[in-house]
């Protein structure tokens, strides 16, 4: 019996060492996505805006869900719109832009959720509803800008 | 009680190709309405014909009609259990059997409908109570328990005492919970073709008729495959109490429609469904009424086709198609007729306002209407398989002996 | 850089600042384009009142009750601002006419078969003080806050749709087909329901909805919104001083939409 547990547990183990070991394609491969030269891939999120998150990166990484599913009540239920937890707020400082210098949707694996959620296998359910990039229009218009707006508006209503 | 006490024997319906090969069937329609659910979540339902107007379409028809007769299957063991008919006792196993398969298929196809049936948890967990449909989910899980503690008293010998007060339970249980079915139409003040408090009582009357057509259905279905006799006489007394259900659902139809009929005020909606309507007077007239109404009511009570059991079977068949257009026309139907904002005005909108919604059903919706009813008659076919709960006959003589033969015997 | 951390007020006091110095500049630059393009005797009274703004950590209360007054003798036929504003704000299509597209806010056609008289108005959610979505919906994702706006609760919404079968008008839609790209202050989502929230967003900051705003500006000026639990705001005045309905008043459901000259 023992000696049968030994040959499996053997067994595994040599299939855990071929794995990373002499067969390095799939190490490289992780490694060159992550910017990690060691054996075990970890995931390398994006650096957000400013010095720091609003909270230490321990705990966000822990809790960061718990955080958003308590402000999300206290938003939709009570009104309650504070920055600190807000989903948006962590959107605009963790965007993350694209070749093209836009920041990319939860569609690009680059996108900062899916760094973490990729490598961890856990679905992002959010963005089904919430943006996943800050809105680069409407928010803060200009006078200008909102004279514009306007206009077309009417315009848009008047030619129907 | 000068009845012989004849024991009844049940058994396991026989393997083989008889079983494997309805199984692969019933197991290749799950799996075309499992791929028709996901169609519709990874897609969205605009693959389906459902739309803002028309929110609820064949799923629901073919839902609510598990459920509505999973409520109503069970009727047959609570005639026995409850009201202490002794030719009903031998088949209140099977109905139990059936009352869980019927829910559970019902119960798949409403849930991988929803627009997030990844969030079942959330709709298991959270309750508005002021919610005739929570009340539902309640009522309808709770049931599935219940009557699975109903079979166990029956099955059970020594748990036999126990089986006339959980029968009243799950009679109870049931004639609450096929109410809330029809109050979740009933309780709809804004809609012209609902709001109205005789939707409960014609479930419940509806409940009764389906149920026990699919229980004859099923039972002379599964006598026939495995060559166990069912008497002709207790297939005549089942009709019989077919057409009496369907009678009664005619009257609470006939009593739903009159009412209407006489306020100024319905008779747009009653003029849509019962004349002008297109498909909808149709499935009214001659399915729900004609086929699946006057129809079986004749074959089972008629002297000339009452002890066949042929016309018997043919009249189940036809209360379900019946029971099938109903849905249709209360489902379908109440949704196609707008709503009346601005009573006396013609209305006019780009969200269709004020016109009469078109509906065509789309194949992915009947995938999965479909495939809950194969869930449903897969879960009663492995369950005959692995317990107990054919009798081996339901020949006139054992379930019914009659009491001439027992005294003749004792003399 | 937004100092993220608690000193949540003097942000929304700059942020106030900011928008009254915006908002008085646009009204220049709008009064100036509109004198041109607006029909003359319009009066722009939807500025009058300026709500003022809860802190963003306070729970919003039954202290105010949010409501619109619409006068349908002022709503132009054939004139869609309001729904471009909400579509555009909120990021649906306006234009989309197939059963299976949203619409927040619809223009509604009559036409008195007696005489033929033809009114338009628009069609929202009513947020009724009552509301038979939210009796019905079995989760509770459908609800009232507490300043008398109804909401949907996405996070919870099952989609079920129960609610839009409840609706007595019609005022919901259900999401079809996956969207990307939403409004970040507007999240909307495959297999939930949704309908007009009264500009949530833009009512917390002391703003108004966008179709009121819309139709101030550049319309005929037929909306009005307010507080209906504060006695000298215009909106409670004006319900004071005319006759005005709620629409299926029958049901007596209290909406907190109302109108005048149906």
């Amino acid at each position: 019996m023992g000696s049968r547990l030994l040959v499996v547990f053997g067994f595994l183990a040599a299939i855990g060492v071929a794995w990373h070991g002499p067969f390095p394609i799939f190490s490289q491969a992780v490694a060159a996505e992550t910017g990690q030269s060691g054996r075990v891939p970890v995931p390398a999120p994006a650096r957000g805006k400013g010095d720091a998150c609003v909270a230490d990166t321990d705990f966000m990484r822990r809790n960061h869900m718990a955080v958003l599913n308590h402000q999300r009540d206290d938003t939709v239920h009570e009104g309650v719109r504070t920055k600190r937890f807000s989903l948006k707020e962590c959107i605009d400082c963790h965007a993350v832009n694209g070749a093209d210098g836009v920041p990319v949707t939860v569609e690009d694996p680059k996108h900062f959720c899916r760094s973490c959620h990729d490598y961890a296998a856990v679905s992002v359910d959010c963005f089904q509803c919430h943006a996943s990039r800050p809105d680069t229009a409407a928010m803060s218009v200009s006078p200008d800008e909102a004279a514009a707006l306007s206009l077309r508006t009417y315009l848009a209503g008047v030619t129907r | 009680m000068g009845r012989a006490m004849v024991r009844i024997i049940y058994r396991e319906i026989a393997g083989g190709a008889a079983f494997w090969g309805p199984l692969a069937g019933l197991g290749l329609l799950i799996l075309v309405g499992l791929y028709s659910a996901w169609y519709m979540e990874h897609y969205g339902h605009i693959v389906t014909g459902m739309g803002n107007r028309i929110v609820w379409g064949i799923p629901h028809v073919f839902a609510i009609f598990l459920i509505v007769a999973a409520s109503g299957v069970l009727n047959v063991a609570s005639i026995g259990s409850v009201f202490g008919r002794v030719p009903y006792k031998p088949m209140a196993r099977l109905s139990g059997l059936l009352a869980i398969a019927l829910l559970t298929g019902g119960l798949t196809v409403l849930v991988l409908d929803l627009g997030r049936p990844d969030r079942l948890i959330v709709a298991m967990t959270t309750y508005n109570f002021k919610s005739i449909f929570a009340w539902n989910i309640f009522l309808y899980t709770g049931f599935l328990v219940i009557v699975a503690a109903y079979l166990f008293v029956l099955m059970e010998r020594q748990m036999s005492p126990y089986s006339k007060p959980v029968g009243w339970f799950a009679l109870i249980w049931r004639l609450v919970l096929t109410s809330g079915t029809g109050s979740i139409f009933g309780w709809l003040v804004a809609r012209q073709a609902y709001d109205a408090a005789i939707m409960a009582p014609l479930f419940i009357a509806l409940s009764l008729s389906l149920g026990l057509a699919v229980f004859i259905l099923v039972v002379w279905t599964i006598c026939r495959w495995e060559g166990r006799e069912l008497g002709s006489g207790l297939l005549s007394r089942l009709g019989r109490l077919l057409g009496i259900f369907a009678g009664v659902v005619l009257y609470f139809t006939a009593i739903q429609h009159l009412t209407n009929l006489y306020s100024a005020e319905h008779w747009g909606v009653e003029a849509f469904l019962l004349w002008d309507g297109g498909v909808y007077p149709g499935l009214f007239w001659l399915v729900q009424v004609l086929l699946g109404g006057l129809l079986p009511i004749a074959l089972v009570f008629h002297p000339k086709t009452a002890s066949k059991p042929g016309a018997i079977v043919s009249a189940a068949s036809l209360v379900i198609l019946g029971g099938l257009a109903q849905l249709y026309v209360i489902i379908i139907g109440g949704q196609a007729y707008p709503l009346v904002m601005f009573p006396g005005m013609e209305v006019h909108s780009v969200f269709q306002d004020g016109v009469i919604a078109s509906y065509a059903p789309s194949l992915p919706e009947f995938g999965l209407g479909i495939g809950g009813v194969a869930l449903a008659l897969a879960i009663t076919l492995v369950g005959m398989k692995i317990l107990r709960f054919v009798p081996q006959s339901l020949a006139d003589k054992t379930v019914d002996p009659p009491p001439a033969a027992a005294e003749a015997k004792a003399a | 850089m937004n100092k993220l951390g608690d000193t949540e007020r003097p942000e929304v006091a700059d942020a106030r600042e900011q928008t009254d110095v915006s908002r008085r500049a646009f009204l220049r630059a709008a009064s100036a384009l509109g004198g041109l393009a607006l029909a003359p005797g319009v009066t722009l009274y939807a500025f009058g009142q300026e709500a003022e703004v809860r802190p963003a950590d306070q729970a919003v209360t039954s202290q105010h009750r949010w409501g619109m007054l619409i006068d349908a003798g002022r709503c132009g036929d054939g004139c869609n601002a309001c729904v471009t504003a909400c579509a555009d704000e909120h990021g649906w299509d306006a234009d989309a006419a197939s059963p299976t597209d949203a619409h927040w806010i619809r223009k509604v056609e009559l036409r008195d078969p007696e005489g033929g008289l033809k009114r338009t108005l628009p069609m929202m959610c009513q947020h009724c003080a009552s509301p038979p979505c939210v009796d019905v919906c079995p989760t509770g994702a459908s609800f009232k806050r507490a300043d008398g706006i109804v909401l949907v609760d996405k996070h919870t919404c099952i989609g079920c749709r129960y609610c839009m079968m409840a609706c007595p008008y019609n005022a919901r839609s259900f999401v079809h087909e996956p969207l990307a790209d939403q409004k970040p202050y507007a999240p909307r989502g495959k297999g939930t329901v949704e309908s007009c929230t009264m500009c949530v967003h833009r009512v917390d900051e002391g703003r108004q909805p966008a179709c009121v705003e819309a139709c101030a500006d550049t319309a005929g000026g037929a909306m009005l919104f307010g507080d209906l639990n504060d006695p000298d705001s215009e909106i409670s005045k004006r319900i004071a001083s005319y006759a005005t309905v709620e629409i299926r008043a029958d049901l007596d459901l209290d909406t907190g939409v109302r109108y005048r000259n149906i």
